[in-house]
Order: C-alpha cells, then structure tokens, then sequence
C-alpha cells in the first residue's frame, strides 16, 4: 500500500519534538501511519527518523525482517511493521519513512508509511485494546488513544521486540544450529 | 556512557588494580628470567622486590587478605636477597621461581573472586620461611663483594650524592620539598647543599613556582630503592639524579688504581638515570580505543565513497576538489594505522612464559632443552596476542616432546646433549610471522604416511609430495607419538592449533627435515578488525568471503559435475572429489546462477568441513574490509560470520564458510521432506537430537 499524503520532512519532525508542552502527567507519542491506520510509539525511545533506503537481505530471515541498513557505521536491522502486523508486506518507496528505535540495548529500524504527528496523551485516557482474540505473541499493541476524530492505536516495543514467541524461536533454531 | 563507572569508583579502582597487577607479573616474570639465566644486575633484584612490593600494597587497599599475607613473606625473602643475606643459589632460585607462579595463581583468583584452598601454597610459605629464619640466624655475609666505605659499619652503608631539581610547577601539584627532604634525614646522615641561583629579583618573583634546587649527601644502610621511594610522588616533575658515591670512594682504587678517573669515568654514566626515567605512557580502557578503530573505520568508509564519487568528476572542472579528495585518503590511511598501532602489543607478553614452560617440561621428560626468542618487540594487535599464547604454548610443547630427544639420544646422533628451540617473530608484509624451530629429530615421513593411510586419512598407495605429508600433522586426531603422554598427544594435537591460527586468520605451515629438526612457521594478520576479502555476488545480493579461507576459483566444465544421490553434486578436481554448495539455496536467494558451469566455483577450506566448492555468480574483487558485529542489533545468523560496509555505503556479510556445507545439507532435507513424509520423519529426528549430541 503506498502513503496517501507525503511524509514530514525529516528535519521538520525531529524539529518539532518540542513543541507540544509536556505536562507533568502527559506521555509523549511519535504518531505514523500504515495504510489509513495511525499507531503511535513513546517518543522516549525513538531515536531518529529517516527515509528508506535499500537494506541487505539478511539470509533465511522472517519474511517482516527487510535486512540491515548501514546507519553511520552500525548494522542495523529493519523491520517492516505492517508485516509484522500481519498485514502483508510493504512495497517500499523513497517516500516511506524508517523509524529508528532502542529496543532495550539493541537499536532496529521500523518501516512504516509515513510519519504524521507528535502528540501529548494523559495516561489515563489510553483505554485497554479490546480482547480481539489475538494470540498471546501477537500482543504488541499498548493501548487505544482517541484524539478529536481519529484514534491512534499505541504499539508496544517490548510485545515487538521482548520476550515473543517469534524471538524465543528463531533464538531456539539459532541455538540448534550452534550446537549441530 | 560511563556513567556506570563513575557510579562505582572502587570497582573502577579495583579494575585498575588488577590490571596493574598483570603488568606487574609480566615484569616479574621476565626479571625473574634475566636473574635466572644470570644475566640480571642489581637493579634486576630490585625491580623483582618492587613487584612483589607494590602487590602487596594495592592488595592491603582492596583487603586482599590472602594476597597480602603471601606478597609479604614473599618480599620479605626478595629482600632478604637483595640485602645479600640469602645467596641466590639454584634451589632458592626454584623457590622465588614457584612463589612467583603461586602469586599469579592468587591474583588471579582474587580477581576471579574465587575461594582458595585454605593450604594454597602452604608448602612455598613454609619453604620462603624456613630460608629467611636460616638468613637470620646466619651471621651477616662478610665474604660479601659489597664495597665498604672507611670506617662504615658491615651493615652496608653507603653514600649516596642525590640531585634534585623540581620542576618550576612542582609546588602547583601540592608538592612540598621540605617534607622530602625530612623523609630523606630519616634514612641517614644527610648534607644537603641547596642552590638558589635560579630565585629571579623579587618583583618577577612567581609565587607558586619552584626555583630552588638541591644537592644532598646521604650516608645510608637502605637501598638505593628507598631512595628512589621518598621521591616517588614527584619523579615526573623533577630531573633527580642519584649516584652511589661510595663506589667511587672504595671499589675504583681496587680495580683501577692505575687510573682511579677513568674508573669513575666509566661507572658513572646515567645507567640510574635512564632507569628513572618513567616511560612516557597513558593508561587507555581498550573501550575507548575500540570506539576509535570504529570511527576511523567509518572515516574510511566514508573516505572510499568520496573517492570513488570522486572519479566520476571532470579532473579539470575540480582540481582542488579533486587533490582534497587525494589528501584526505591518504591522511585516512595514515590515520587507520596509527590508531591500529595504538591497540598492537609487543609478543613479548606471550614469548615471556614460554621459557617457563620449557623449562618445567624439561625437567619432567628429563630432557635438556634450551629456548632462544628473537624479535619480542615485534607488535602484533592486542586480540591477537590474547589468543597466540594457547597455539604457541602448544607447540613448543609438540617440540619438545616430539621434536626434542632426549640427552643420550642426541649425543648418539652427533648432536649436542641440549637441545635448542627457536621462537622468533617478525613482520613482513603487512603480516606477523612466527616461527617455533628446533633441532630434534624431525617428521618421519614415512611413519607419518603410514600412520595416515592407517587411520583412513589418506588413500592407500596415494602418492603425496614431501610437503604434502608433513602438513598431514594438522589433520583432525593425528597424532605420531607411539606412547600417549599427558603432556601432548593426546589427539588433541596440530589440528587444534592450526583452527585457533585459523581462527585469527592465520596460517600454519611446517618444514622439516628427518633428523634435523622442524620448523613451524605462523603467520598472522596485525588485526583482527580488518579481514581480506573476496567480494562476490550472487543474484543481486553481495558477499565478503574471507581470503585467508579460499584456496582457488574456477570455472568448471560440465563433465566434471557428478550429482551423488542425498548428497546433492561433486565437482572432480584433479582427482579429488568436492561437494559443492548452492549459496542460493542456503540462503533462498532469487535471481542467482544454477549452472556451476555457468557460474564461478569458489573452492574454500575450514577445519570443521573441510574443502568445499562454494558456487557463485561473479567475482567483484578483493578488498580488505573492516568487520562489523551483527549480533549487536540482530540475532545469530547461521552462515553468516559478521558485516561490514563497502565502499558504496552498502551493508554486505561476511560469510561463515565452515557452516555452509552443514546449511546446505540442511535445505536440501527440508526440502526433500517438503516432497516426502517419510524423510520429514527422520529430519526432524536429527534435529532434535543434536542439541544432545553437542
């Protein structure tokens, strides 16, 4: 699926992370967007905003990880959210937007569309995600935020990148293959 | 970053100390070796009671209980030698040889933070007290060459003329002279001569700086050392000169009475000078140097893209532009081996231990061997070194129990009743070459064959060339000696060491002639951050495969491609039968060649799978790349070794060519179970079981 409306100049975003005032109960959120939906992800553990460029494939890899980009001399790993997400797998453009992320001591890259917003949410409006009988590795949605006539659903790093079943099996064949 | 540091000084601290400590034994270590081998002077025994010493004292600041109490009766017998109360006969020779060991052995498990036995050493302790008691019941040496100066007591005293000179920012680094030279009237009889020509007129006059200088005297019973100790704190901004002027008074008639000047002459030169001199060193965590090699990579990196756009400009429209470009790579060159230079070692650490172990291993196979090293200052990078000592340790022992005959032996075959193993190391070509040769008997060729052949790694009535044979030795549990004994042969032989040389991305070879000895030659890259790459595609992805593993390329011909049922093809080369790898298929790659013929067939060699023909789309070139971790933000992969960046930006991996045969069969499996139920049976069966094979 392509971006319906052009990314936020890079330099503009990063320029912009200021500018909502954060209130003492306020949590700051970077919102993007996949197709028409928008997610949201901390603003604490985004580390910079870049558009795409070609990775490297990295060999015998799940289909959502698009290969490792060269980001100022680290290797760093990308990977497509909305094949994450299960939603099938972006055709990517110069146009999309890779969000780069510290995923606990690791830093990985997200490809999604477009990157849209900067918002300050009170924790106390983000309401529960509703059960949708998802399983339990499929849990890496946060909480559900509803802005003036959008919602913006927030993603959770460690569901992506944390202890999921996806991680604990590609660690299982990984360790196979060190001991064969 | 650091923040974790500076949170915990005293872990901080405590690293440094152990640090310290290494430096100290490797010091130790080699003046132990020089007094030892007799080579060692006064200053020797000193320097060896100073390591002990300074031991002791960062170990009493950590409450180090157990290294303080052996470093104390350990010094104590250090200084008791070099007071000349004990003699420095062979068997407290072997005693101070075995304190030495034991105290590395408790350093080491203070910073391991391990539990000792209680008994740990006991026996050296009761040893190193039972000689100190003996000195002291002993009457002091008379018969000690020692000079003595008229009317001076037996106790040794001497005089000492000391200049020191503060530097003018001394008194700035809280340095007060006073106090020294208080310390000083401590340790004897002192006349202390003090020079105030340099004070300026009082109007320029500089509060803080030190203009006046001294000239003392001291008639002392303590060593030199404990002269030096007083002015420990301030050896850097002073120049302090220390002569022992008791010499001149008393040894120079005896020696020289012709001539008593030239004497003075001759034993005055600044020996005590330039050992004063501190060296001029900084103590860097290899962190921080790491971070360096890093950016400086990237700065190449950068470097070579800069260059390579920079063809592509008319010279003409930008010539500035274009020399910019010129000056800068050749400053990023000279930049990357001067930061290398920074993390490169002399070998000395690891060549250091080596006479140890031969000594003590010639003591148990009764043999008499000696070791002569050669270019210890030759420097090699600090990873590299780290990983030597176990394949060099190794192979000296090979030598020496293989190599080297025993005494009676040797003299039959008109040898010399000592043997002689030589470890040198130089640098040539952008490389480290180290070689281990002795003079023992040699490879037997024809017991190697035959011991091949027996054990099925050599087809029977092959026909090998000489040096085909000798290098049989590194094959997997191959081992010549006809009795098993604990010091080598125990399967775990030359092929261990040549996978750890591998492993650094080195070589080993081996000459030898039967009779009169073998000699290994290693040779090693300076770093293990930049490897030599070939640079290949397959479909429209980039590899790096490493250089030191490809043994040649080549295009083969149709009816030399035989397919072996299971086990996929064989190219036949030159008589020999190599399985070949579809890189495309271990790693699911589209759009790549099938058709080895058509391809380009890498054949490459690692200890684990042997030699394999690797099938490829193309050559790209060699280059030498800068290897970059992938597990930093990434899992494992398998087959892949690691990352670097080429020259365009690019990510390209560095391929794990030990594991590729082992993927390949792997896919083929999966996707032969794919098609068939039964064989899925059976390939899952394998997998579960070889964690436990492991």
């Amino acid at each position: 699926m392509q971006p319906d409306h052009p990314p936020i100049a890079v330099s503009q975003g990063q320029g912009n992370l200021d500018r909502p005032a954060a209130g003492e109960n306020t949590q700051q959120f970077i919102t993007f967007t996949l197709g028409a939906e928008e997610y949201g992800i901390d603003i604490m553990v985004v580390r910079e905003i870049k558009g795409w460029t070609d990775t490297t494939m990295i060999p015998n890899a799940p289909a959502h990880v698009r290969g490792v980009i060269n980001l100022r001399g680290v290797i760093v790993p990308i990977f497509d959210l909305r094949a994450r997400f299960g939603a099938g797998l972006t055709v990517p453009t110069s146009m999309h937007v890779v969000i780069i992320v510290a995923a606990g001591t690791r830093t990985v890259g997200l490809l999604v569309d477009t990157v849209s917003d900067i918002i300050s949410v009170d924790p106390k409006s983000i309401r529960p995600v509703p059960e949708m009988g998802l399983p339990t590795e499929d849990q890496f949605l946060e909480g559900l935020v509803a802005m003036e006539n959008r919602m913006v659903t927030l993603v959770s790093l460690a569901g992506l990148f944390g202890k999921s079943a996806d991680l604990a099996k590609r660690n299982f064949s990984s360790d196979l293959t060190k001991a064969a | 970053m650091s923040s974790e540091s500076e949170g915990y000084p005293l872990a901080q601290f405590r690293k440094t100390f152990f640090e310290e400590c290494a430096e100290l034994l490797d010091a130790l270590q080699s003046n132990l070796e020089l007094l030892s081998n007799g080579s060692g002077d006064g200053e020797t025994m000193h320097a060896i009671f100073r390591s002990v010493h300074s031991i002791k004292g960062g170990a009493g600041a950590f409450s180090l209980g157990a290294l303080v109490a052996f470093s104390h009766v350990f010094e104590s017998l250090l200084d008791a030698m070099r007071e000349h109360k004990i003699s420095v006969a062979p068997e407290v020779m072997q005693l101070v040889l075995r304190a030495s060991d034991a105290l590395a052995d408790i350093v080491a498990a203070a910073r391991n933070e391990q539990p000792l036995a209680a008994d740990f050493a006991a026996d050296i302790v009761a040893a190193m007290e039972e000689v100190l008691l003996g000195a002291a019941d002993a009457p002091a040496p008379v018969s000690q060459p020692g000079p003595v100066a008229p009317g001076v007591d037996l106790s040794g005293e001497r005089r000492y003329r000391i200049a020191f000179t503060p530097h003018s920012e001394m008194l700035q680094k809280a340095n007060e002279p006073l106090l020294l030279i208080r310390q000083l009237r401590k340790l004897g009889g002192l006349v202390a001569r003090v020079d105030s020509s340099r004070v300026p007129p009082l109007d320029v006059i500089e509060p803080e700086a030190a203009y006046l200088s001294w000239v003392f005297e001291l008639d002392t019973g303590v060593p030199q050392s404990a002269i030096h100790e007083v002015f420990e704190f301030v050896e850097d901004d002073c120049d302090l000169k220390i002569e022992d002027i008791s010499i001149r008074a008393v040894v120079a008639p005896v020696a020289d009475a012709a001539n008593p000047v030239a004497a003075v002459a001759e034993k005055t030169p600044d020996a005590p000078v330039a050992a004063l001199t501190p060296t001029q060193s900084i103590r860097v965590d290899v962190d921080k140097v790491d971070r360096l090699v890093n950016l400086v990579g990237e700065l190449v990196i950068t470097q070579a893209m800069l260059t390579e756009q920079g063809t592509l400009l008319p010279v003409d429209h930008y010539p500035a532009l274009i020399q910019g470009i010129e000056a800068l790579a050749q400053s990023a060159r000279e930049l990357q081996e001067s930061v290398m230079a920074i993390r490169a070692q002399p070998v000395k650490s690891v060549f250091a231990r080596m006479p140890r172990i031969v000594r003590d291993l010639a003591a148990t196979l009764g043999k008499e061997v000696r070791i002569v090293t050669a270019g210890e200052m030759t420097e090699i990078d600090k990873t590299v070194i780290e990983q030597l000592s176990d394949p060099l340790t190794h192979m000296i022992r090979n030598a020496l129990d293989h190599g080297i005959e025993g005494p009676d032996a040797r003299i039959a075959a008109g040898k010399p009743r000592q043997g002689t193993i030589h470890l040198s190391a130089a640098q040539r070509s952008g490389r480290i070459v180290i070689e281990v040769s002795d003079d023992g008997r040699g490879l037997n060729r024809e017991k190697v064959l035959a011991k091949a052949q027996d054990r099925g790694l050599v087809a029977a009535g092959a026909i090998l060339s000489d040096e085909e044979i000798d290098n049989l030795i590194f094959l997997p549990a191959f081992s010549t000696a006809d009795v098993v004994s604990n010091i080598s042969g125990r399967g775990v032989g030359m092929d261990v060491v040549k996978r750890n040389v591998q492993s650094l991305g080195g070589r080993i070879t081996v000459q030898s002639r039967f009779g009169a000895g073998s000699r290994f030659t290693l040779s090693l890259p300076l770093t293990l951050a930049v490897v030599d790459g070939m640079v290949v595609s397959i479909g429209k992805e980039t590899f790096i495969i490493p250089l030191t593993a490809i043994i040649e390329s080549l295009r083969p011909q149709a009816a030399d491609i035989h397919p072996v049922v299971g086990r996929g093809e064989v190219l036949a080369l030159r008589g020999e039968y190599l399985p070949l790898t579809h890189l495309h298929k271990c790693f699911a790659i589209e759009g790549a060649i099938t058709d080895p013929c058509r391809g380009i067939v890498i054949i490459v060699e690692s200890e684990s799978a042997g030699r394999v023909g690797v099938i490829v789309d193309e050559l790209l070139g060699q280059q030498q790349v800068v290897v970059k971790s992938l597990e930093a933000n990434y899992d494992p992969v398998d087959g892949i070794s690691g990352a670097t960046i080429l020259g365009n930006g690019r990510v390209a991996l560095i391929l794990d060519i030990a594991r590729l045969r082992e993927i390949d069969g792997r896919t083929d499996a999966e996707w032969r179970a794919d098609r068939q139920p039964k064989i899925q049976h059976a390939a899952v069966n394998v997998r579960e079981e070889t964690p436990h094979a492991a």
